[in-house]
C-alpha cells in the first residue's frame, strides 16, 4: 500500500523540479532493533525516491555495515543520510513523517543544489567556524 | 530542523540530525526533551522552540566558543 497520496507525490514532484546533482538516500535498518519502524522507513524512502530519477537509495544494516555506519556517524535505526555532491551532514533518526517529512524533502533539494537559503551574514559567520558543530533537533510528527 | 540543515549545507563543519523524539525515548531522556522542537548544539547549548536565524546562529557560535 502506498504511503504517499497522489497529492503528496504531485507536491514533491514540483519541489523536485529544482534538483540538479544526484542525491543518495542511505538508509540504515536493523530488523532486530526496530523491525516495523525500519520497514516503514525503507518503504517511505523508496516512494520518495521513485518521484525523481536524480534520487537513489542504498539500504544498509547498522549491525553488519559497521564501518559505513561509523563513517556516517550513525548510531541509531531507522536512520537516513541525505548525501549530495558531498556528505553535507544531513541525518534523520526515526521515520520522517509529518513535520519531519517536509524537512526530508527540503534536505533532498538542498543536498542536490548545494545551495543553502541563509542570509549572507550567517554564511560569512559559518565560513569562519574552526571547529565542528553537531546540531540535534528533537521533534514529534505533529 | 530547516535552519540546521541549511547550515549543514553551507558549512562542512556543521552536521544536522533530526531525531523523532517519540521513537527514541532513551535519547530524548538523555537530552531532557520536555517540549519540541528542542535543539541541542555540541551537547553544550540547548533551547526549545524555533529561533530566528540570527539567534540560532548566535547559539551555534556560543556552542563553539572556547
Amino acid at each position: 500500500m502506498a504511503i504517499l497520496s497522489a497529492q503528496n507525490v504531485n507536491q514533491i514532484r514540483d519541489l523536485f523540479g529544482e534538483l540538479r546533482d544526484p542525491v543518495k538516500l542511505v538508509v540504515f535498518s536493523q530488523s532486530l532493533a526496530a523491525a516495523d519502524l525500519c520497514a516503514q522507513n525503507e518503504a517511505l524512502v523508496r516512494e520518495v525516491a521513485e518521484v525523481s530519477d536524480a534520487i537513489s537509495v542504498e539500504v544498509l544494516n547498522l549491525a553488519i555495515d559497521r564501518e559505513r555506519a561509523e563513517a556516517y556517524g550513525v548510531t541509531q535505526v531507522p536512520a537516513i543520510v541525505v548525501e549530495g555532491a558531498r556528505d553535507y551532514g544531513l541525518r534523520f533518526y526515526g521515520v520522517p513523517t509529518g513535520y519531519e517529512f517536509s524537512n526530508l524533502i527540503d534536505a533532498i533539494v538542498i543536498a542536490s543544489t548545494g545551495e543553502a537559503t541563509l542570509t549572507d551574514a550567517t554564511k560569512t559567520a559559518l565560513a569562519g567556524l574552526d571547529s565542528d558543530v553537531d546540531i540535534k533537533v528533537f521533534s514529534t510528527p505533529t | 530542523m530547516r535552519l540546521a540543515q541549511h547550515m549543514a549545507v553551507a558549512s562542512e563543519r556543521v552536521r544536522a540530525t533530526a531525531i523523532e523524539a517519540t521513537e527514541f525515548p532513551e535519547l530524548s531522556r538523555a537530552y531532557r526533551v520536555m517540549a519540541v522542537p528542542k535543539i541541542v548544539i555540541n551537547d553544550r547549548v540547548e533551547f526549545e522552540g524555533a529561533l530566528p536565524e540570527a539567534e540560532f546562529l548566535s547559539a551555534v557560535l556560543k556552542a563553539t566558543a572556547a
